[in-house]
């Protein structure tokens, strides 16, 4: 077989594929994003059904109704993700599936790109359903073919959950496409698929029995393996996922690595109970090494005393190791050395101390659209009493400075409904929320209705760039493209704020500003909730001309640095005689409204 | 052969990515295991990028412990300082001389000191290679092919598990076709940059 070079979320589209998926859906999300974008081509090549669906919730009731049917269904997400999908995956687990339903969630400890860190093993022990929990690419492909069969065998969705050093790790796999579903039986007429009282009633049982299944089939995967050094070793580790690599190299360095054992669990529920038996008995010692919570920790101890084992455990509980953020080999080194009583070597000589580093966040796009919506409501809202309530995109990043226009983000959807809050805390100030197109359809709609059905006073500002940039640019039902790149229904977002009964829509160019500012204005005095859609494609995305500006008139600029100062244009940059247009400019000529001397103007084509 | 760490560091839309990929091709070529990790998403929004980039055999995780790679391969000089802290005694620096200035320091929030910079790698950096990257870029023909110039010099300096022959094969066969003849100036504007000092 070719070994291919593939990253994390590329292995687990190929599972999905080996797996016999039929059905898949899901919503964009870092660290999880590149597996519908590698299904979506092979769904055309195969002929299986792919879609981005309007948010999580949605993605798995369609997965869920693909696999009544009796149909292998597949369902990506980012763990925060999981929460707005929690509604029917609850019930799910009561209601059981016919075909199979894998439900893919990345996790992202860190974290790097998430609003927390929550930890989806706890959720699937919330929920009673099996998580498989990927130590590497090679295992995360394995893992998610192997979930459709337990899924088939338990009549259960089963969760494979890769964190982004897995999802976003690349390694050589071998790898080769092959596609074989299986028929689909249909979708049978029957009281189980109907969530009642009753149906609750005699399922949750079931699923308490089913538990025991699932740890017997866990229990005979080849996803929990022993590193067994010598007999007489009485110490070992359990690593838990990725956590197994960074354990065996710790182990590694510390020159433990014949003397402690270590056993690796890729199944952290249900807990298989005999290799893990197996392990505890003949040691006096054990280290769990997992990252974020003690789930796998929490099950050995409660194990471990039912059989009246006197192992001593240790991880999490004693602090030993790190309750939050990613493991990586230093932190995993340090907790080994401290359970097994080795010292560090001696630390060379302090390097000399390195110079003050930049301080380098991402920031928005040269020419982004945002940083002129912004803009545009920072003039119209002066002296006025404004909060800006925000939301989830790349337009989170106007909360730095110096645009400071993001006063509060929770999570996807919230800034309509946060302003909602905010007003009839205090509905003497404005409350103008700020959200993406792709987050107005994932959960701002209903928002919005709340608001006109309620009466808040609120502006809403939909920063509508043509996509879901954050995330790597994927269409959304605004766009008229399906996942596929196919052509579809363009759903019109003003028309929808007019037909939720917005009184005042406006849709305006941010990128010309003097006009947005008084639209803007407008808005904001309108009395009743009102919705500018700031309409304007993302620049990463749009075919941007040879249009350049520069400070062509040095002359008159007086150096008061406002480009600079309101703007924060990575194109604007400190020259020796006051700012400088670099080559990054893409022509959005917002700095030629802001400059009050009229210095800066268009290059003229060399 | 022995095992190879290599993080690649820069800033976003530089071609770092490019360059690691081009690397773990052409280890796999050379039938070794191949592990990376780097952190995407927010990339392409100037924040700083690092791939480390594992090579041979029986490999652990993909990430690289503090103090244990071989090779530091830099893009740009703020970012070569902030990823000091992964290369071993005695590991070898090979960096351009780039300076990328972030917005902050335009709006008076952090400093960017380019001359403490090198004489901070100058003086804890043996092995360090400084290169006229953007420079030798723009003589090949195009600043976008830094990362050619970068990955020819490495190939010259012969640290890698791979041949140059080999890493040059895989960088053309990884860019568009119109876009081979002047990456392959640019990888030997690299090279030649190396064998003549
Ligand atoms: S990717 Fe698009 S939306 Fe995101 S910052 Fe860049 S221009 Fe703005
Ligand atoms: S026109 Fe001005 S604000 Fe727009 S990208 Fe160029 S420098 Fe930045």
């Amino acid at each position: 077989m070719p070994k291919k070079l593939l990253m994390g979320n590329q292995a687990i589209a190929y599972g999905a594929l080996l797996g016999g998926v039929q059905v898949v859906a899901g919503y964009p999300g870092t660290p999880s994003s590149e597996i519908m974008a590698t299904l979506a081509p092979l769904a055309k090549e195969y002929g299986f059904h792919a879609e981005w669906s309007v948010n999580e919730k949605v993605a798995l009731e369609v997965t869920a109704g693909a696999a009544f049917a009796g149909a292998r269904a597949f369902c990506t997400m980012k763990q925060v993700g999981l929460n707005v999908a929690a509604d029917p995956l609850m019930a799910l687990a009561y209601l059981g599936i016919k075909g199979a339903l894998v439900l893919l969630v990345a996790d992202d400890p860190g974290p790097h790109s998430s609003q927390n860190e929550q930890d989806t093993r706890l959720f699937a022990r919330f929920a009673k359903l099996p998580v498989l929990d990927p130590s590497c690419p090679r295992e995360a492909l394995e893992m998610t073919r192997y979930a459709f069969d337990l899924s088939a065998e338990l009549q259960l969705p089963v969760i494979v959950r890769p964190t982004t050093r897995v999802s976003h790790a690349y390694q050589d796999i071998e790898v080769e496409a092959a596609y074989h579903p299986l028929p689909v039986s249909g979708f049978k007429r029957d009281r189980a698929w109907v969530a009642l009282p009753t149906t609750a009633r005699q399922r949750h049982p079931v699923l308490n029995r089913q538990q025991e299944q699932a740890r017997a089939a866990l229990t005979s995967s080849p996803f929990n393996e022993e590193f067994r050094n010598r007999a007489e070793n009485r110490t070992g580790v359990i690593a838990c996922g990725v956590a197994l690599g960074y354990v065996r190299e710790a182990l590694a360095l510390a020159g433990l690595d014949q003397t402690v054992d270590v056993l690796k669990i890729g199944t952290p529920y249900p807990l298989p109970q005999e290799p893990v038996y197996a392990f505890l008995k003949r040691l006096d010692r054990v280290l769990i090494v997992e990252e974020l919570e003690p789930v796998v920790e929490d099950q050995v101890i409660s194990l471990a005393w039912k059989k009246g084992l006197t192992v001593t455990v240790c991880g999490k509980h004693d602090g030993l190791v790190p309750r939050e953020g990613e493991l990586d080999v230093d932190r995993v080194l340090m907790a080994v050395r401290t359970f097994a009583g080795v010292k560090a070597e001696a630390e060379a000589a302090a390097a000399a101390t390195a110079p003050a580093l930049p301080f380098r966040p991402p920031v928005m796009c040269a020419g982004c659209p945002h940083r002129a919506s912004y803009y545009v409501f920072k003039k119209a809202a002066e002296g006025l009493d404004v909060v800006f309530p925000g939301d989830i995109g790349c337009y989170t990043l106007g909360a730095a400075p110096p645009l400071k226009m993001v006063d509060t983000c929770l999570c996807m959807g919230a800034s309509i409904t946060v302003a909602q809050g905010l007003y009839w805390a205090e509905p003497h100030r404005k409350h103008v929320a700020f959200l993406g197109d792709s987050t107005f359809f994932h959960t701002g709609l209903p928002g919005l209705v709340n608001a006109v059905y309620n009466k808040a006073n609120i502006t809403v500002v939909v920063l509508d760039n043509h996509t879901t940039a954050m995330t790597g640019h994927q269409p959304h039902p605004g766009t008229g493209q399906t996942a596929l790149g196919e052509p579809a229904a363009a759903i019109d977002i003003a028309g929808l704020a007019r037909a939720c009964g917005v009184e005042d829509v406006r849709v305006v160019n941010p990128l010309v500003p003097g006009k947005a500012i008084r639209e803007a204005r407008a808005a904001l005095e309108f009395p009743g909730p009102s919705v500018v859609v700031m309409n304007q494609p993302c620049i990463a995305r749009a075919k941007t001309g040879n249009t350049r500006f520069e400070v062509g008139r040095p002359d008159l600029c007086a150096g008061c640095w406002v480009c600079v100062d309101e703007l924060g244009c990575p194109a604007i940059m400190p020259g020796d005689n006051g700012p400088t247009v670099t080559d990054k400019c893409v022509g959005c000529a917002l700095c030629v409204h802001v400059c009050p001397s009229g210095a800066i103007r268009r290059m003229r084509p060399q | 052969m022995r095992n190879c760490d290599l993080v690649v560091a820069g800033v976003g839309g530089q071609g770092i990515i490019l360059a690691s990929r081009v690397i773990s091709y052409a280890a796999i070529a050379a039938g070794m295991e191949v592990r990376t990790s780097e952190v995407l998403g927010m990339a392409q929004r100037e924040g700083p990028v690092t791939s480390q980039v594992r090579m041979g055999y029986g490999l652990f995780g993909a990430l690289i412990p503090s103090g244990h790679a071989d090779i530091l391969l830099s893009f740009e000089l703020a970012e070569t300082v902030r990823n000091l802290y992964l290369l071993k005694p005695g590991g070898l620096v090979v960096t351009a001389n780039t300076a990328i200035v972030p917005t902050t320091v335009a709006l008076g929030l952090s400093t960017y000191d380019r001359e403490a910079l090198l004489a901070h790698l100058r003086q804890t950096v043996p092995d360090c290679v400084f290169l006229d990257a953007d420079r030798l870029a723009r003589e090949a023909g195009h600043v976008r092919t830094l990362n050619s110039v970068l990955l020819g010099a490495l190939a010259a300096l012969q640290r890698l598990p791979v041949p140059t022959d080999a890493l040059r094969e895989t960088l053309l066969s990884t860019v568009k076709p119109n876009l081979r003849e002047v990456n392959a100036r640019a990888f030997e504007l690299g090279c030649r940059e190396i064998n003549t000092h």
